[in-house]
């Protein structure tokens, strides 16, 4: 007997970036502000990371929101209907749900249902993460267009008297649409983990703790409630010397292999958009890659602060509007965090 | 393997390109914040220098130790034995 011909889902040769949009919320924290909570100064916040405002969300603009507004501009941009959505993928590690996920949620706001949608957790490496699974879904015949959505609510989870990494946080989003092409626009994804490091960027405590604390709380009734443990809610922490020497120098030849896997070399590049973590980091990554003086380096760190998975498509977008004639050019662009996780690509600027 | 005296000299060439401070002015006993107003980033990629130049690890919390110039020529040369 002769087995039925099962039909696979076509192939497709070439993908790339149709279309970009993001969202800066508008209360901006400078360093003075910062300094109302820790002891420092602007110009030690200034020459230790390159900051000076960070953007931050106000407390009814949730995830979802940012998320939305970022979606429908990158949509607009790349004259794509919500309904043309093959797939949904958001990356955040802020929204305050462990489930369900922030997009599916966002693809019903949309009016993208029933495209499929889930959550990405790889804190700042989330939106090249979700760039190689989108590219790879369009690859694979899985879905035409797909939306990536970088966006972050960072504000929610710090403490603001952390020196560690809460005074370097803001929020916002970026999205992408992702579709097929007839040449060439998205290399090799270069990306992978290191848990051994996973305590270098951490949540302070876990929400079990707090459920704990509330329990001894009750247990302590009849006795004195002031001696129950009480739990916090959990804020962002870094080993920030440890991150530092990870990112620069692992970072960089992960950098120089998504390079090389797309076949181009740094002269080719008309940008770098690293994730936006530190000045510093960004500043020693392009003397370890050796990039020619052509080569538009985002600095959106300056006013937006480090914003996780929001930080390339915020950064990249920006680098777009003052320099619009790098459009068509190819971009370098790495994402690395909490995991700790990497990944990189070179794209075709849209 | 270096001496003292190179693995001085050598660190003082990596400080220097680093802060732009004179090599004569990283001497065994500056400390690197309080002399040599070196901060925690700089002194990070100073490290990853010296592993480099030297062909040592100097893990993470061994950093924290490195208070003057004398600790790190001192544990480059133990590293290096």
């Amino acid at each position: 007997m002769n087995a039925p011909a099962l039909k696979q889902a076509p192939l497709r040769e070439h993908t790339r970036i149709h279309g970009i949009g993001v969202f800066r919320p508008d209360v901006i924290v400078t360093n003075e502000d910062i300094c109302q909570w820790i002891d420092s100064s602007d110009e030690w916040i200034r020459q230790r990371t390159g900051i000076v405002t960070r953007h931050r969300a106000d407390r009814n603009t949730s995830v979802i929101d940012m998320a939305e507004a970022a979606a429908r501009s990158a949509l607009e941009s790349a004259g794509i209907e919500a309904s043309q959505l093959g797939a949904v993928l958001v990356s955040t590690v802020t929204h305050p749900y462990a489930t369900p996920s922030a997009a599916a949620h966002l693809t019903d706001r949309l009016g993208a249902t029933p495209a499929p949608a889930y959550d990405i957790s790889a804190a700042c490496a989330g939106y090249c993460y979700g760039i190689a699974q989108a590219d790879a879904m369009v690859h694979a015949g899985t879905a035409e267009y797909v939306l990536v959505v970088g966006v972050e609510k960072l504000s929610d989870f710090i403490d603001n008297s952390d020196r560690t990494i809460s005074f370097l946080l803001g929020d916002g989003a970026g999205a992408v649409v992702i579709g097929p092409a007839g040449s060439a626009g998205i290399g090799p994804s270069v990306w992978g983990s290191d848990g051994s490091k996973h305590q270098a960027i951490r949540m302070s405590h876990s929400l079990l703790d707090i459920r704990d604390a509330e329990l001894a709380s009750v247990a302590a009734v009849g006795g004195s409630l002031d001696d129950a443990p009480k739990a916090s809610w959990p804020t962002m922490r870094q080993d920030g010397q440890t991150v530092f020497r990870w990112a620069v120098w692992e970072m960089a030849k992960v950098a120089q292999r998504a390079l090389d896997e797309a076949g181009v070399t740094a002269e080719d590049l008309v940008a770098f958009v690293p994730h936006q973590a530190n000045i510093r980091i960004i500043d020693e990554m392009v003397k370890q890659l050796k990039l020619p003086e052509h080569v538009e380096v985002a600095r959106d760190i300056v006013d937006a602060g480090n914003t996780s998975a929001a930080s390339i498509p915020l950064a990249m977008h920006r680098l777009l509007q003052e320099n619009p004639h790098l459009s068509g050019g190819l971009a370098l662009q790495i994402g690395f965090g909490a995991g700790l996780v990497f990944g990189a690509q070179v794209v075709v600027l849209p | 393997m270096a001496s003292n005296e190179e693995i001085l000299a050598g660190l003082a060439e990596i400080v220097n390109e680093e802060t732009g401070l004179a090599p004569e002015s990283v001497e065994m006993d500056k400390s690197f914040t309080d002399d040599l107003d070196i901060d925690s980033i700089s002194m990070m990629t100073i490290v990853v220098n010296a592993e480099e130049k030297f062909g040592v690890r100097i893990p993470d919390e061994e950093v924290k130790n490195l208070k003057t110039v004398g600790d790190a020529v001192t544990f480059i040369s133990g590293a290096q034995a």
